[in-house]
């Protein structure tokens, strides 16, 4: 068998080059909002789910603190426990798998798995996504770490203002129905009128609060927010 | 050195998020809240980090170049742009304001 000819490996090739990417954008803003070399890189290989990891830096970067930082990382990743469970049923690792399974769970490899509707062709497209993403990510990492550190004053270069877009940018496939549109001006309403008020770092985290109310006690579909911030299906929708 | 600490406790609690997953019996997570908080708190948050990292210098609410990458970036994603193309812009458009004078 050809593994080229298969379509949820052709998917995860061309999503890992396409995430891979732009992780330059993260090694490079991470240098620049203070961290080393060494702690961007540890952020990729182990923390390893770009939101989280450009929460992480933001944080810092805006001058929070640490423990700040550690929290909205992990809030973010809650996501992924549920990506983790869809996994579990769709790929069914077993053994030391689940632990390697586990490590590339995120967006883009469920989303892989979850548009495929033969087991075998599931287990290809996580696989192939997770891994694929997983190596790239952490190469373009270091090529954007050591871009970042030669480039000097960063705001100079506006890489304040990438930093804008970059939160945007993954933020903006979520947005694609009136609640979640709702939900993100609100915590941005919420998080400006807080700013004056309290520490760096904390505007976000009670922002998080919030949504998560909104998320506890409302209605909304049950997906929302779920989407991965490339779409690996969106290309073939547009062929059809 | 603080710094690091924090760095491995993220990581360590973000590959414990995902393995739960995997081991937490499917009945456990299985329920529609769990779900809907978690997309909830993920919009919310890329929100928030937007809104801070356009505004805030530290506790001060201001208007600089940002807001100009803010828009540049909302633009190009309207016209469908990559992920890192989007970046570029929003890198752009902030250096291009700061030549042009703005703070």
């Amino acid at each position: 068998m050809n593994y080229l000819q298969s379509p949820a490996v052709r998917v995860g090739l061309s999503i890992a080059v396409a995430t891979g990417l732009y992780g330059i954008s993260f090694g490079a803003l991470s240098v620049s909002s203070g961290f080393d070399i060494w702690q961007t890189i540890a952020l990729s290989l182990l923390l390893f789910s770009g939101g989280s990891q450009f929460a992480f830096i933001g944080v810092v970067g805006g001058g929070g603190t640490g423990a700040a930082a550690m929290t909205a990382a992990s809030l973010l990743g809650i996501r992924n426990a549920v990506y983790g469970m869809q996994m579990s049923a769709l790929v069914r690792p077993t053994g030391w798998r689940k632990l390697v399974a586990a490590q590339v769970t995120i967006d883009e490899s469920a989303a892989t798995a979850s548009g495929q509707t033969e087991p075998i062709e599931r287990r290809r497209g996580f696989w192939t996504a997770g891994i694929g993403v997983f190596v790239l990510w952490n190469v373009f990492t270091v090529v954007g770490a050591l871009v970042g550190g030669a480039l000097g004053d960063p705001a100079q270069w506006g890489l304040d203002g990438a930093a804008v877009a970059a939160f945007l940018g993954l933020l903006w496939p979520r947005l694609r129905a009136k609640e979640p549109a709702a939900i993100a001006v609100i915590c941005a309403l919420v998080t400006v009128v807080a700013v004056p008020f309290v520490a760096p770092g904390l505007p976000i985290l009670i922002a998080a609060a919030v949504a998560g109310a909104v998320g506890w006690f409302g209605h909304g579909r049950m997906d929302q927010g779920l989407e991965p911030d490339v779409d690996p299906y969106v290309e073939e929708e547009s062929d059809r | 050195m603080n710094l690091w600490f924090w760095i491995l406790l993220a990581c360590a609690l973000a590959f414990l998020t995902k393995l739960a997953g995997y081991l937490v019996p499917a009945r456990w997570m299985d329920n529609p809240r769990m779900s809907r908080v978690a997309g909830t708190l993920t919009i919310g948050l890329l929100a928030s980090l937007t809104a801070v990292n356009t505004f805030a210098s530290g506790q001060q609410l201001v208007l600089d170049a940002r807001i100009v990458a803010l828009a540049a970036a909302a633009v190009a994603l309207l016209l469908r742009a990559p992920f890192l193309v989007v970046v570029v812009i929003g890198a752009a458009a902030a250096a291009l304001a700061r030549l042009a004078g703005m703070p």
